[in-house]
């Protein structure tokens, strides 16, 4: 990679230890995050987006556990941290905002309360000082008459507001990295657009590098500068956003891209990806998406292919960009012309 | 579509659920969750009620089968008014009524196999003699993509997809007409989301259904609707064609929703119209247009007359719109009045 990265995430491997069986959530995951840039890790339910993130912060809790891997943040693999070194970095340089405000807000403290929290323990900010901090970060997040919300409770905001609370939280140790899991999904569209691009500016203003974790293609392609694709537990490709909307290459994103109904074109008719994802005690041992592959052949179904780079800062797992490939060489996974724009 | 049958008519429906309170319990105020709204759905048509939540989609939705029983208005379907119906005449009507709702998990008793679950449906409408029940709930397995032999199993034994696959199988179990999605697509994966929705496509052909399609996903809608009624607290503020709501929006909220959508494609750029604020509580909604709390046009008549619903001239037919102003918005001549750039109050 030609640019500096702020994090490097190295085949991480993350399990679930349920009835003495392994699940493997999270299977081998590699991708980087370029500083200041975003990066989006897009996929379905269960393909192990939410949990790669929440690895990144060792926020696993048994029967879960990180079995492997290297997470390099600015150099240092944070595995290798102890609870201490890792709570020093919770909150501070890496901070994380999920999905469902109310249930990640403790509804007991009030929004001043909770946001002093993190000063006192980061930066030993006192009473008063933590509260002009707060007023400031609420205000900074675009909260109206932030003096009085600091003394309310999550029950009396709503959920935009909610989720602008948990940004100010987030932001309020200045963090090089910030985790945002699903950020906008709870809310309305409307809403949605107001967070999106408030999480814009303010990584604008701080430089902060974003991981966008997010199931909806539309929120990657606004926000994110580079999009890794996950599929049960692995990346399966990693390109800059334009690339991969423009030319996308594995045939799960390609996929995904033909079954998304657009606000934006007319389409004829959606085109989805057959059959459903496997259960994660039922994994195909080739590649995992061979059973709803199009293209697949014997050696998707018998091998598991590698994440190979492909060009400069792209990455694809799929047997069709290497040299074994045993099917047709001319295939097309994707052709472009099935979703011109009229406009 | 307007050269066939009107199927679901709908004049000032208004569903207010009181709010109780104080020592004695009474009704201290109400929520005005549908307040007077009136359209009309034909026969083979899809219609989409969008809106954000609380605009009271979801209401309507219920309000039509009569499973919230409305505070007043009209609801006539294929010629009867359904709201006269006694509670028997009512459970015969839903035969041609049906609903599928967006969780399929909690709609589906986990106790029934899918085959009892069908089977019931069946047997309260008794649209099949006993002895083809079987015949019937096996073909219908297979039309909505799964197995036969899968319906001995329990609603748990599916995954999410399936599962909206068997209600989907349920709804369509009685040969109904008209059948309401409610959110019925919002809970699946967009690979599993494509499959039901085609789904739900080729039975509308092949068995010439109506759908009243509830949804915020606009890309969904677009996708499947003719037509589309916009919803914001209660009311409607525009419906029409779906071509001509998305190509040529006329009501500022209109303009601001479709603006907000996400588009995948990162080399679009789209003039986003930021609203201020949130939608304002349904209990205590604002004087004249509800939306000129967050409209970026609004003036003085906004906030003391509410508009109708009506066509201009250079709108297409059957569009119709509720605003003062959307004839100079459109020409320019009206200009914003607030800051629709910035995110920060």
């Amino acid at each position: 990679m030609s640019q500096e990265t702020i994090l490097e995430v190295k085949d991480l491997r993350t399990s679930f230890f349920v009835e003495g069986n392994e699940v493997k959530a999270v299977d081998g995951v590699t991708f980087d995050v370029p500083k200041g840039k975003t990066l989006g890790i897009v996929g379905e339910s269960g393909s192990g987006k939410s949990i790669s993130a929440l690895s990144i912060l060792q926020l696993i809790d048994s029967p879960g556990k990180i079995v492997g891997g290297e997470i390099n943040f600015k150099g240092d693999n944070l595995l290798k941290y102890n609870d201490n070194q890792m709570r020093k970095i919770r909150g501070n340089q890496i901070s994380m905002i999920f999905q469902e405000p109310m249930t990640s807000l403790n509804p007991v403290y009030t929004v001043g309360q909770q946001l002093r929290e993190a000063l006192k323990i980061h930066r030993g900010l006192g009473k008063e000082a933590g509260t002009e901090k707060a007023v400031e970060l609420l205000e900074l997040v675009g909260i109206p008459s932030p003096r009085s919300r600091v003394t309310q409770y999550p029950f009396e905001l709503s959920g935009g507001m909610r989720q602008r609370v948990m940004i100010a939280m987030a932001l309020a140790c200045d963090p090089e990295l910030l985790v945002a899991d699903e950020p906008t999904t709870a809310l309305d569209v409307t809403i949605q657009a107001q967070i999106l691009e408030l999480l814009k500016e303010l990584q604008d203003e701080f430089h902060m590098s974003i991981i966008m974790i997010t199931h909806d293609l539309g929120v990657v392609a606004e926000t994110c500068d580079y999009v890794a694709v996950m599929y049960c537990g692995k990346v399966v490709e990693y390109a800059d956003v334009n690339t991969l909307f423009k030319n996308p290459r594995h045939p799960y994103t390609v996929g995904l891209l033909n079954s998304l109904p657009r606000s934006d074109v007319d389409q004829e008719e959606l085109e989805p990806i057959k059959g459903t994802v496997p259960a994660p005690h039922e994994m195909p041992k080739g590649c995992r998406f061979a059973p709803r592959c199009p293209f697949a052949t014997d050696l998707c179904h018998e091998k598991l292919p590698a994440l190979e780079d492909i060009g400069e800062e792209e990455q694809i797992r799929c047997w069709i960009y290497t040299d074994e490939w045993d099917g047709d060489p001319e295939v097309k996974v994707y052709e472009p012309e099935q979703r011109t724009s009229e406009d | 579509m307007s050269q066939n049958k009107e199927l679901l008519k709908i004049k000032n429906l208004k569903q207010y659920f009181p709010i109780k309170g104080g020592v004695f319990g009474r009704t201290v105020n109400h929520v005005k969750a549908v307040d007077d709204i009136s359209f009309t759905i034909y026969e083979g048509e899809t219609v989409s009620l969008v809106g954000e939540s609380g605009c009271g989609k979801s209401t309507t939705g219920r309000a039509i089968l009569r499973l919230d029983d409305p505070t007043a208005g009209e609801v006539e379907f294929d010629n009867t008014d359904l709201l006269s119906l006694n509670k028997k005449e009512m459970r015969q009507m839903r035969k041609d009524l049906q609903i599928i709702f967006q969780d399929p998990y909690a709609s589906l008793n986990p106790r029934m196999t899918v085959r009892q679950s069908l089977n019931e449906a069946m047997e309260i409408q008794n649209v099949v003699p006993q002895d083809q029940r079987n015949d019937r709930i096996a073909e219908l397995m297979e039309t909505v993509g799964l197995q036969p032999h899968q319906a001995d199993r329990f609603p748990h034994e599916f995954s999410g997809g399936q599962r909206q696959r068997i209600g989907i199988a349920r709804a369509l179990s009685v040969n109904p007409k008209l059948i309401v999605c409610d959110e019925a697509v919002s809970a699946l994966d967009v690979s599993i989301q494509a499959q039901v929705l085609n789904l739900l496509k080729k039975f509308q052909e092949e068995m010439n259904l109506t759908y009243l399609f509830i949804a915020h996903d606009l890309g969904v809608v677009r996708h499947i609707s003719d037509r589309i009624i916009v919803m914001y607290l209660g009311k409607i503020v525009e419906m029409g064609d779906t071509k001509s709501i998305f190509e040529n929006p006329q009501h500022p909220y209109t303009k601001a929703l479709l603006s907000a959508i996400p588009v995948p494609d990162p080399e679009k750029k789209i003039d986003r119209i930021f609203l201020q604020g949130d939608v304002p509580s349904p209990m205590d909604p604002p004087q004249g247009c509800r939306f000129h709390t967050r409209c970026p046009f609004a003036t003085e008549k906004c906030a003391q007359e509410a508009p109708e619903l009506r066509e201009e001239d250079y709108m297409e037919n059957g569009h119709v719109a509720a605003c003062h102003y959307m004839k100079d918005i459109e020409t320019g001549a009206h200009q914003p009045t607030k800051d629709t750039t910035s995110v920060r109050a």
